[in-house]
């Protein structure tokens, strides 16, 4: 029955594609080179021409002049820009009641972004967020084109000039017709997110792993949804936006979404796989699927279908040892590559301003039950550095919590700077154009002294480094279902889940005994009965009986 | 008192005692399979094979016990003490001096007594074991949110594995024990043919002659 209709359909889609392919011949060799536009949620866009704009016909001499022409007509856009963590970076855990944010948050990258955003806010979508003066109420401070520009030509430099060992990066950069960019503004595509998604933690990919610049024009086997010649998903298809609010965060994890799609038109507010696949997305009819179905109330989609994360030849780094940091040539730093990616890009595996890293490509996630709550060790934290290596955001999760399901994640390892009186992380001050700033000076105790300082933390005048850990959710490079795991992946003695506990799995576990005592009794019986045989045969040759 | 050659396993019996054999072949090369004896199954494969052998070997038991309460055959599974010794010492003693076996088949008792008391235990404690375990395991998902779910599981897939661990022992024993006696083919063949030498009484021998004539040769 099935098949049959699936035949029909398949006739008709061919002849259908007959007719149109002799109508569309033309088309389609007069313009091969377009861009399809990226499909980003609900919003189409396309009710307005910004070319049009009377507004937009000048010439602007800074980025702050196009936000205020922005806001002449977007003129409620500015609050509510205001209160999304792409502006704020801020954000009070409403379980644990913990300061995160990036303004505040202590990572095991670059470590703090505190003291440092002179550097660190170019991703900040304002402009001249670079000491604590920031006004953060001032809406002319947005930056619209970040993530509006469509013309690729937009960029950001530091907010303040720092050491002159690192500003020299920035120099050089080509002029940017400022009105060209607002004229042809545009919903954010993957690239506008990239910018500074992609490049978390210093580099491309080097903090997700499951987020590069490999997804700005990706194939159908790196992400079945951002395909470029496929679904081409924008990043808001699934963070789904709401007056500049995003659907999906690391600091707040839907780890396990038991509403699925809704009724019709509902759930535009999250950035699950159920909100569109649904809670049964396997196909029914099937045992297999039926099998399936079930599984995913204890296995995130994720454990599943994305099988390795840093593919698409962009490496991500796996271990970052700041010990070493700080050796200079003649007096410089310097950088050494070490590690040619997948794409052929070479990758710098000593920096003098960042110490020692290992890259990894097509990694295997770790995975655990995760209930999406994270607890972060925050500049607040007191440890026991005998309790090494730190969770920088430690989680929980068991088959017991209804919230938690198996998921994947990276593990990030690194030996960053700790004060080894206090037992706490450190701010510490990388960036800027004093003596101390670590990026030119290259004397970390006075880095730390300073990063503290700044903000009238306690720092005993005593580091060291301390091993630290972070854990990173996959949820993106989503591959083709023919990728997707096997049972045989898990479900075997040395498969992937086999450090996950809570869970009885076929082919994994067994108990001992049982297998023991039932092979043995097996064995015996045919013992017995070769036994039984071999007297019979020996008894009975010897009496010549017939029986 | 003849012996004559009479129909005592009905076309159902054998269908049913081949097709639970093929069904309990199956389950075990597959069930072994899934509990990482082996990997010369795919596992989703092994999981189908599983998953339907079961179903089907389910259905056909409760077509066997409808058929047993209807026939009146669930008598020939009656547990009885008499001619048990006498069994159990052939087996151990007797055989291997050349004695003859010392049942006789009775129309109405087409087991021994050792028999029917191995085929009782099969079908009120084996079968049961494995099928109550087995179906608790395939509807876990209904189940899987009760407090300490995952160790009654486990104590499920305990039971389940013991249970064929155990049917395989029986398996081995059975086969072994159609090389007693006769030979392996001859004691076969009753399961093929349906007809095996019984003991009759004049009575039943007159009966069967007249009425069920096809049922005698």
């Amino acid at each position: 029955m099935l098949t049959s209709r699936r035949l029909q359909l398949v006739g008709l889609m061919w002849l259908g594609a007959l007719v149109m392919t002799s109508a569309m011949a033309s088309a389609a060799t007069e313009s091969p080179t377009v861009t399809r536009p990226q499909v980003s949620g609900p919003l189409s866009g396309g009710t307005a021409d910004h070319a049009k704009f009377e507004v937009l016909q000048q010439d602007f001499s800074s980025g702050p002049e196009v936000t205020q022409a922005c806001l002449s007509c977007h003129t409620e856009t500015g609050e509510h820009f205001m209160r999304n963590i792409h502006w704020t970076w801020d954000y009070v855990d409403p379980e644990t009641g913990q300061q995160l944010g990036k303004r505040y948050l202590i990572n095991n990258f670059c470590t703090n972004s505190r003291g440092n955003e002179g550097m660190c806010a170019q991703c900040h979508a304002g402009y001249g967020w670079k000491d604590e003066d920031f006004d953060f109420r001032d809406q002319s401070k947005i930056d619209c084109l970040v993530c509006h520009d469509s013309t690729g030509t937009y960029y950001k430099t530091p907010n303040s000039a720092g050491h002159s060992a690192c500003s020299v990066m920035f120099e050089g950069k080509p002029p940017m017709d400022l009105g060209m960019i607002a004229r042809n503004v545009a919903l954010p595509s993957r690239a506008n997110c990239g910018t500074c998604h992609f490049y978390g933690g210093g580099g491309d990919n080097v903090k997700h792993g499951d987020l590069s610049s490999a997804l700005s024009q990706p194939g159908h086997e790196l992400d079945v949804h951002m395909d470029a010649e496929g679904l081409n998903f924008a990043c808001t298809a699934c963070h789904i936006t709401k007056q500049h609010i995003w659907a999906g965060s690391r600091y707040q994890v839907m780890s396990r979404d038991t509403e699925g799609t809704g009724k019709p038109g509902e759930r535009r507010d999250v950035a699950t796989c159920e909100s569109c696949h649904g809670l049964s997305p396997h196909p029914s009819g099937s045992l297999q699927g039926f099998k399936l179905n079930t599984h995913v109330d204890s296995i995130a989609c994720q454990t599943c279908h994305i099988p390795e994360f840093a593919r698409g030849g962009v490496a991500t780094a796996m271990d970052w040892d700041w010990r070493t940091a700080g050796k200079t040539r003649d007096g410089e730093g310097y950088h050494e590559h070490g590690y040619t990616q997948g794409n052929g890009e070479h990758r710098y595996t000593y920096k003098s301003i960042k110490g020692d890293f290992t890259f990894d490509e097509n990694v295997t996630p770790l995975y655990a039950w995760f209930d999406g709550q994270m607890r972060y060790t925050t500049i607040d934290t007191r440890f026991d550095a005998n309790q090494q290596p730190i969770d920088i955001n430690a989680f929980s999760g068991s088959r017991d919590d209804p919230s938690s399901r198996i998921w994947p994640f990276k593990r990030m390892h690194t030996w960053q700077p700790y004060d080894m009186g206090n037992n706490t992380l450190v701010y510490t001050h990388l960036w800027g154009e004093d003596d101390a700033a670590y990026w030119g000076s290259y004397d970390m105790g006075r880095a730390i002294a300073k990063g503290m300082a700044d903000f009238g933390l306690d720092y005993s005048g005593e580091f060291g480094y301390v091993e630290t850990l972070s854990w990173w959710p996959i949820t993106h490079m989503v591959a083709p279902k023919e990728d997707a795991l096997a049972c045989r992946d898990c479900h075997a003695a040395d498969g992937r889940l086999e450090a996950v506990e809570g869970i009885y799995m076929p082919g994994r576990d067994r108990s001992f005994w049982v297998d023991r005592i039932g092979l043995w009794a097996v064995v015996a019986t045919l013992l017995g009965i070769l036994i039984h045989a071999g007297i019979r045969r020996f008894l009975l040759k010897d009496s010549g009986a017939h029986h | 008192m003849t012996v004559r050659k009479v129909l005592i396993f009905g076309r159902f019996e054998r269908f049913w005692h081949w097709s639970q054999m093929v069904l309990i072949i199956v389950l075990m090369f597959s069930g072994f399979g899934l509990h990482g004896f082996h990997a010369l199954l795919d596992f989703e494969l092994a999981v189908a094979l599983h998953t339907y052998a079961a179903l089907a070997l389910l259905v056909l038991w409760l077509f066997s016990v409808f058929w047993l309460f209807t026939t009146e055959t669930w008598r020939h599974f009656l547990p009885t003490g008499r001619g048990l010794w006498q069994v159990l010492r052939f087996y151990t003693y007797g055989i291997f001096r050349g004695e003859r076996h010392p049942y006789r088949k009775a129309f109405w008792r087409k087991h021994n007594p050792l028999q029917a008391l191995a085929y009782l235990m099969l079908k009120v404690v084996l079968f049961p074991l494995i099928w109550i375990t087995g179906l608790l395991y395939l509807f876990y998902f209904l189940w899987r949110d009760l407090p300490h779910a995952s160790d009654l599981l486990f104590a499920v897939a305990v039971v389940h594995t013991g249970a064929a661990f155990a049917i395989l022992a029986f398996v081995f024993i059975h086969v072994y024990m159609l090389t007693t006696g006769h030979s392996f083919a001859e004691h076969v063949a009753p399961m093929m043919t349906g007809f095996d030498e019984v003991e009759l009484t004049p009575e039943e021998e007159a009966y069967l002659e007249k009425d069920q004539p096809a049922m005698i040769r």
